[in-house]
């Protein structure tokens, strides 16, 4: 009964997390390739993707290296660039507590795209924080997976993958479209597209996410005070 | 080389997770989680996925139609065909290859 059900968790975490495989594995490959092409040893490809783990910051961080840039510059790009990932985080410390021995791997482990797929929970009747693990687990693999090959292969790859990367986009559509159905409060969501579009326009594309975070912070903390918290 | 590499490796890596676990050192230790806490991780979700696919689309060229075209007409797709069957593999492979065909052979 037990494996029966602990199969069950891993064909459900395996499912939810075939369109992060699609995106990771191309965007994998591509990191795994530029690394190869900027001349890094093979080896710096999983070194990376096991303890760094956050993929647009590993394509950057290749361009860093080889401008050969001070370690302060390395630590306040990260910063900035990554700065999003306290968000998931705040959103997270209640629905992962209590996940006992597995909560710091699910930590380490939050990406945008393994954000998106267990900040929506686990499916009914699925041990939540088992599945979130899994999903998690399944997602680093996807993409230490990709990023290996991609140094291995380099450029041997010759497939027109343009546009293959719409995949995570695509994702980040359907969370949307399904926590818009779930939601009877369509505020948070709108807040959110509307402070981030705002924050588009007046900083442009590069810088546009801080502003935008604590425009939404600040507009949600507003919307709590003037509602009183009714859905405490 | 290697040990430059090695550092920027660990102080990227480094920054990364402190962002990451922050936020559950400062208030996941407490027996509850605090009232302002809880209620953002009740309303952040929706608000942040709505801020990752403006992120997603954020270089979209508006000044012509091959610049936006394709990420509106996927997106469009994608959302439509969500709402239609709820099957979420199916409306990302349905988007994406669509997306696709049209950076590859239409725009």
């Amino acid at each position: 009964m037990e494996q029966r059900q602990k199969g069950t968790l891993l064909r459900r975490a395996f499912v939810a997390t075939l369109p992060v495989m699609a995106g990771y594995i191309v965007l994998g490959l591509g990191f795994g390739m530029i690394l190869k092409a900027k001349g890094f040893s093979f080896i710096w490809a999983p070194v990376m993707s096991l303890f760094i783990y956050a993929g647009s910051m590993q394509y950057i961080l290749l361009d860093l290296l080889g401008g050969g840039v001070p370690l302060l510059t390395v630590a306040l790009t990260t910063l900035l660039v990554n700065a999003r990932h306290l968000f998931y985080s705040i959103s997270m410390v209640d629905a992962y507590r209590g996940a006992g021995a597995k909560k710091p791997y699910m930590i380490f482990a939050l990406t945008d795209e393994t954000y998106s797929l267990v900040c929506t929970g686990a499916p009914e009747g699925v041990d939540r924080h088992g599945y979130c693990f899994l999903v998690s687990l399944l997602d680093q693999l996807w993409w230490l997976l990709g990023s290996v090959l991609g140094a291995v292969l380099g450029t041997l790859l010759h497939f027109n993958t343009e546009g293959i990367d719409f995949a995570l986009t695509a994702l980040f559509v359907t969370v949307f479209v399904e926590q818009w159905r779930s939601m009877k409060d369509h505020v948070p969501a709108l807040v959110g597209v509307g402070a981030s579009l705002a924050a588009l326009l007046l900083f442009g594309s590069e810088d546009f996410l801080i502003p935008a975070m604590a425009a939404i912070t600040v507009l949600l903390s507003l919307g709590r005070m003037r509602r009183g918290e009714a859905a405490e | 080389m290697n040990s430059y590499i090695l550092s920027c490796v660990a102080v990227c890596a480094a920054v990364t997770a402190a962002l990451r676990f922050l936020p559950f050192l400062i208030f996941g230790g407490g027996k509850k989680t605090p009232a302002f806490i809880a209620y953002l991780g009740r309303v952040l979700p929706c608000a942040i996925i709505g801020m990752l696919v403006v992120f997603c689309l954020r270089n979209t060229d508006l000044s012509q139609l091959r610049g936006f075209l394709p990420a509106l007409i996927g997106c469009v797709l994608t959302a439509a065909l969500h709402l239609w069957r709820r099957n979420t593999l199916l409306s990302i492979a349905a988007g994406t290859v669509c997306y696709m065909l049209l950076v590859q052979l239409v725009f």
